[in-house]
């Protein structure tokens, strides 16, 4: 099976409906799970599959799950909450699952609830991806009438529903604490850590908070095992992934391949190379709040390891490429734009210094910068890091701007020098 | 406790606290915006950062913010370490590249925490080319002003508005670099505690609107510890000076009463001083033909010394908002016999009532931070928001007491603000509320109920019983099983569970419930201890004139009825406002002679014989009593234009001159004060509330005026090239100058709040023992009531008998209820107008609806109101507001409705 986890999805395609998606083995992990199975052994095969956040920070899943309180006298209700608020500049994997496999989304979610005790589900979806919430309802209805949501699902005396909560909007969402709050109808400011939601999450009770394309892992590792799982990867890495890769690529896409898939071999092979005229100069491999790889990473193995000894994350495996005839500069200052504006707004560093940023790097591009305009973007790029933001929207912002002041610094003294950003014609 | 390392050196800290709260306890300059110490840390602004260390062997450390760091056993941190002090500049770097650069002409200019954090930090180069961004700011009503160019976001002010005092209309809009805080639209803020904004907000987003009117700096304000005279709170405040008129007032902290926050009555309502009918000079307002006549001091005390020597029987009136000393001097002047109280007889009974309780049972009447911990809160019929605003606040934070406790057993730490609060939700309580209509608190209730004043002492009562058989039976409990069995147990599994009550609903037997419910807890409960029981009395004396004894003003307008009187000195009191016109006029005819001492013009001044200019708060010094039985002094902040002074000091010239030989004792405040102490057992600890006259610092005194204090000199020279002599103070141990010991004194006495480095009021933590704890050197006042203990006899509540009409029941206003605040045209801008409040079904069966007029009548007073409907007031009552102009205060008490022809 070349797309072990993603091989009932049919591109342009509606997605299979439940008696279609129960032919292919859909809900027989859950059935035989839930109310036969301990909690804690689903828990167990997941952390014994190896598998890590696919939302961007790599955190071991089942790890996750352990923190939440169990037993009869655990706080009421829990809440599993799949993080479909996709905004992440660059990616759009868990779209491809949302619109192409929402039963087993709903499936994997019916038993990630069940591991930590969960009544109650919430899909917190990106606004824009209405097509994935038509899907989602339909799966949803279906679901609930056969049973399967519901006060007593699979008739196992366990209860569990689901309910899509589609987000008013902002990048903020996307962060787990900041996703809590706006679920919550406050604003969508980011939470102190500790406690964690595992202890006190969604209105105060204990919630996990996961990616999509984690969430959907869940259920093939169930209903294969754990091993079968490790052993997709590649290179060391377990299970598959979803890679995309976006820029001026003559086959842009979304492909499921072993995590630690080489760099090159996605572009060359997956995305069939750089398209006429143009070169590969950089990549960010996971997304916009990612540092930049280079022609010398061609061969890094795509996994979280890997791409951190490299300097930089693997984020969500969506490569968003660089070519020699893109001005880095330009290019960063669309990053931290969109940062300064999706910044909350709640902590100092974060608010103030991100449109700081993005002011001087649009002056520099109009060709109106000063020298000591890089050294302050510098000072921001260094600055902003882990602990002294509230959280981590600032430090991913200042990500794509160290990396690129340190790889392409000629080409921000050029800007100065000139007058103008040397990537355009003249006027 | 823990040890940890503060750059090296080793420290004690309670590792409950957090990092920042034990550095500035310990002394050291850290600077920060979004934590304070009644509100918690949330750690947005990152100001406070220093650098956390491994272990010894960790030189480069790690960035945290000292607030949201807890004070473990162990933890080794730098103020100084480069990492963290380049990240403070850097915070303020961010937060000045849109703050304006408006600093001269800000109000917030000179005690600006922005300003002291930015000198701090070291931030001093405007490295930013970019332009500054910019909001419309918004007219928040009378008392406040609004620039939110200013705004550093720290979010205090939402989370002070909304989280700690219960608000609704304020809050943070928008998003990225353009939040706003402000109301969704121009218009008055709702809650009773914006004023507190002004100090909440570190720089000068929110000001006092009515400072603004005639604006000085801190630096050139004359300030001394007093206290609020706007109801019987009692809470601290730090009233500001210049040029012979009073410019503000701020909260100043009491470790055990108000802590750091104040209600606007007692934050706006100073402006009365310089009303335009401020009496500034004795009269006689009948003089020739009639018209008011100036006296010479000399021509005034002789004329009054003249009434007291020609009369055969003079009474006095004395007055709940002035001083014990006051009258304590009146009561001396005519007897205890003689000696009436400027209230009717339902506030006067329930006053009594609720001192008596104080007295001879087993429960303590807690202080306001004492009522904060109460974990358990049942309310008998005061509309707390409105008569005792900052025992609402109070309350509001009880309520949060049990839920707090489930997150801190869950391990969030007590100060981690945002978790707690996420964890806490929306629990609340338990707090039961029995009210004649809707409040303010309604919305943290467990279970709220409506009723009548009656069932709600007969509700108390059977709650009582059910805790205590032996708790006398009523009649007329209206109260299912399962509301009185609720509430009932409660009381019994709190910690500390806690019974309210006041005047507000004109009931003594209110009062009585409330005692017998507090008293009752004892019996249920298995540590024996009775309830706490804290009463809301109304004016800022009401307890301290009780004290003293004497009758309620029905009876001296009784007695001049039978032709008992000869002469009637009325001390700081407006008969007109509290009996009505047309009964106060006919006691003024039959009286031959009255006597008024006030400060402000009323009808009862323009009848009297002779009006002497009574000094008010801020112009005198004396003592009163609060609801909760603490004596507390208030010192003079100004020495007032001659010849206006303390009503004491009148009284005790008029007396010396027609032969009362004790008044001769009376040589200034403190002796007075101790006279009153010699004579009153209860108030034998009264000397004791503040620092004596004769304590010094190094030999000096403490000055009233800041060391920066400008322009002594040149304060009167358009009058004379000579400067003046500052008045001398004999009363007190601060001196009317700028020129005092250089020592910082003890917090009971300090007057500025300033320490170095520090200009804003965040200085206080420079002046506290520990945060949030007392004064350093203690707090000031002291408590004259504690309570008896066992055994005690249950007190009796006589229900009135059952009766068809509407029960009037008094409507307290925060704003427009006291007589002296509504003269604040801040205070006055946001008082309802008249009304009568009904119930739609009592309005119906009536025939009354929506702004129909109906006349209201007692005791010969009458006033014509419209109908207002409220479908949330208990049947049977009808609301009347108390103490509106045009409504005397016996009809909001004792009002009939005339309906019909």
């Amino acid at each position: 099976m070349k797309t072990p986890l993603t091989h009932t999805i049919r591109p342009k395609e509606p997605p299979l409906d439940l008696s279609q998606y129960r032919r292919t083995g859909g809900y027989r992990a859950a059935e035989l799970t839930v109310g036969r199975t301990a909690p804690g052994d689903v828990v167990d095969l997941v952390k014994r599959s190896g598998l890590r956040g696919r939302g961007g920070a790599g955190f071991p899943t089942g790890a996750k799950w352990s923190f939440v309180p169990m037993g009869d006298d655990a706080p009421r209700p829990k809440y599993f909450v799949a993080n479909a608020d996709e905004m992440e500049p660059g990616a759009f994997k868990d779209r491809y699952l949302l619109e192409g496999d929402p039963h087993g989304l709903i499936e994997s979610m019916i038993l990630s609830g069940y591991a930590i005790g969960a009544e109650v589900g919430y899909i917190f979806l990106r606004w824009a991806y209405r097509l994935a919430y038509a899907r989602l309802s339909r799966a949803i209805a279906e679901a609930r009438e056969a049973g399967f949501l519901g006060h007593d699902i699979f008739g196992s005396g366990h209860a569990f529903d689901v309910h899509i909560h589609v987000s008013a909007g902002r990048y903020m969402c996307g962060e787990e604490t900041g996703l809590l709050n706006a679920l919550e109808g406050k604003r969508a400011t980011p939470r102190h850590k500790p406690p964690y939601p595992q202890a006190s999450g969604l209105w105060g009770k204990p919630t996990v908070v996961n990616n999509i394309e984690t969430i959907c892992a869940v259920r093939h590792i169930v209903f294969h095992g754990p091993d079968w799982f490790r052993e997709l990867g590649a290179n060391g890495g377990a299970g598959t992934k979803l890679y995309a890769a976006s820029g001026k690529l003559r086959q842009p896409g979304v492909w499921e391949l072993p995590i630690g898939t080489p760099l090159g071999e996605i572009i060359d092979e997956h995305a069939g190379g750089m398209t006429s005229g143009a070169r590969f100069r950089a990549t960010l491999p996971g997304g916009a709040s990612t540092e930049f790889l280079t022609r010398e990473h061609w061969d890094l193995p795509l996994d979280f390891d890997p791409v951190a000894t490299a300097g930089s994350r693997l984020g969500t495996g969506t490569l968003i490429v660089m070519d020699d005839g893109t001005c880095p500069v330009g290019m960063v200052h669309n990053l931290e734009a969109f940062f300064a504006m999706e910044s909350c707004g709640f902590c100092t560093p974060c608010r103030e210094g991100l449109p700081w940023t993005a002011g001087v790097l649009r002056r520099l591009e109009e060709g109106r910068g000063r020298y000591e305009d890089i050294e302050l973007l510098r000072h921001h790029a260094k600055l902003l890091a882990p602990g002294v933001t509230f959280c981590a929207l600032a430090p991913g912002a200042s990500a794509p701007l160290a990396s690129a002041l340190s790889l392409f610094g000629d080409d921000f003294e050029r800007h100065v020098r000139e007058g103008r950003c040397p990537f355009r014609a003249e006027a | 406790m823990a040890t940890i390392w503060i750059d090296g050196v080793s420290y004690e800290a309670d590792p409950s606290r957090n990092l920042l709260a034990v550095i500035l306890e310990l002394g050291f300059d850290l600077p920060y915006f979004c934590w304070h110490p009644a509100l918690g840390s949330i750690g947005a602004c990152r100001q406070c950062a220093i650098t956390q260390f491994r272990g010894e062997d960790d030189h480069q450390g790690q960035v945290v913010m000292a607030c949201m760091t807890p004070a473990a056993e162990g933890a080794r941190v730098s103020i100084d370490h480069a990492s963290a002090a380049t990240l403070r500049k850097s915070v303020i770097e961010w937060l000045m590249v849109s703050h304006p650069h408006d600093c001269p002409v800000c109000d917030e200019g000179g005690e600006c925490h922005l300003q002291d954090m930015t000198v701090m930090a070291g931030h001093t180069y405007r490295r930013s080319r970019l332009p500054k961004r910019t909001y419309i700011s918004q007219d928040l009503g009378p008392l406040i002003g609004h620039e939110m160019n200013r705004c550093i976001q720290c979010y205090r002010c939402v989370r002070f508005y909304r989280e700690y005092a219960g608000g609704h209309d304020l809050q943070a809009m928008g998003t990225r670099d353009r939040i706003y805080f402000g109301r969704y639209q121009d218009g008055p803020l709702e809650s009773e505690f914006a004023g507190n904004l002004v100090e909440i907000c570190p720089t000068g987003v929110f000001t006092d609107k009515t400072q603004a009117r005639h604006y000085t700096r801190k630096w050139d304000l004359q300030t001394a510890p007093s206290i609020c005279t706007h109801c019987g709170v009692g809470c601290n405040i730090n009233p500001g000076e210049r040029y012979g008129a009073l410019r503000r007032v701020r909260a100043r902290y009491h470790g055990a009463v108000n802590g750091y926050f104040l209600c606007d009555r007692g934050r706006y309502g100073y402006e009365f001083e310089s009303s335009d009918r401020r009496i500034r000079v004795p009269l006689a307002p009948r003089g020739e033909q009639n018209q008011a006549e100036e006296l010479s001091v000399q021509a005034a005390v002789t004329r009054v010394a003249k009434i007291l020597t020609s009369s055969r029987r003079v009474i006095g009136v004395g007055s709940p908002r002035a001083t014990i000393e006051s009258n304590y001097a009146l009561q001396r002047l005519v007897g205890a016999d003689g000696f009436f109280h400027a209230a009717c007889a339902e506030e006067h009974r329930s006053s009594l009532a609720a001192l008596d309780a104080l007295r001879e049972g087993p429960s303590r009447s807690p202080a306001l931070r004492e009522i904060e911990r109460c974990d358990a809160v049942v309310v008998l019929g005061e509309d707390l928001t409105q008569s005792a605003p900052m025992m609402a606040l109070a309350i509001r934070q009880a309520a949060l007491a049990i839920p707090r406790s489930v997150a801190e057993r869950q391990g969030i730490p007590p100060w981690h603000d945002a978790a707690i609060r996420e964890s806490v939700q929306s629990a609340r309580g338990p707090v039961f509320l029995l009210s004649p209509a809707p409040t303010k608190l309604d919305d943290l209730a467990t279970r709220v109920y409506r009723k009548t004043p009656r069932a709600i002492a007969a509700a108390g009562q059977a709650i009582a019983r059910a805790l205590d058989p032996q708790v006398p039976a009523l009649a007329g409990d209206e109260m299912d099983r399962a509301g009185i069995e609720e509430i009932a147990r409660a009381l019994t599994v709190a910690e500390r569970p806690l019974v309210v009550a006041g005047s507000g609903t004109a009931s003594e037997a209110v009062i009585n419930a409330a005692a017998n419910l507090a008293w009752a807890t004892s019996a249920a409960r298995e540590d024996d201890r009775a309830a706490e029981l804290a009463y809301a009395l109304p004016w800022a004396n009401s307890a301290g004139l009780s004290l003293l004894g004497g009758a309620p003003l029905d009876e001296a307008l009784a007695a001049a009825e039978r032709g008992e009187v000869d002469a009637a000195i009325i001390l700081e009191s407006d008969l007109d406002r509290i009996a009505g016109p047309g009964p106060a006029e006919r006691f003024l005819g039959q009286v031959r002679h009255a006597v008024v001492l006030d400060h402000i013009a009323h009808p009862t001044a323009a009848r009297a014989d002779v009006v002497l200019p009574a000094a008010t708060f801020a112009e005198g010094h004396g003592h009163l009593v609060n609801s909760e039985g603490r004596a507390q002094r208030q010192m003079a902040v100004f020495s007032p234009d001659e010849p206006i002074r303390e009503s004491w000091r009148w009284l005790r010239e008029a007396m010396m001159l027609a032969g009362y030989d004790e008044a001769d004792s009376w040589t200034g405040a403190e002796a007075i004060a101790e006279a009153a102490a010699r004579d009153h057992p209860a108030l034998a600890r009264l000397p004791d509330a503040q620092l004596s006259a004769d304590f010094r610092l190094g030999g000096a005194k403490v000055a009233r005026a800041p060391h920066r204090y400008s322009g002594r000199a040149a304060a009167k020279l358009h009058l004379n090239v000579l400067e003046p002599t500052p008045p001398r103070d004999n009363d007190s141990p601060l001196e009317f100058s700028m020129e005092g010991s250089p020592v910082l004194p003890p917090g009971k006495i300090e007057t500025t709040f300033w320490a170095p480095g520090w200009s804003s009021p965040q200085a206080l933590t420079r002046f506290q023992e520990e945060i949030d704890g007392p004064l350093r050197g203690g707090d000031p006042g002291v408590r004259l009531i504690e309570p008896a203990g066992e055994p005690f006899a249950y007190r009796d509540v006589a229900l009135s008998a059952p009766s068809p009409e509407l029960a009037p029941t008094p409507v307290v206003a925060a704003f427009g209820s006291e007589e002296l605040s509504a003269l604040a045209p801040g205070i006055a801008a946001l008082a309802p107008r008249a009304f009568l409040e009904l119930n739609p079904r009592d309005a119906a069966s009536l025939g009354l609806a929506d702004d129909d007029v109906v006349s209201v009548r007692a005791r010969g007073a009458s006033a014509r109101l419209s109908v207002r409907l409220e479908p949330g007031r208990a049947q049977g009552t009808a609301g009347i507001p108390l103490g509106l102009e045009d409504i005397p205060v016996a009809l909001s008490f004792a009002g009939e409705l005339i309906t019909g022809s």
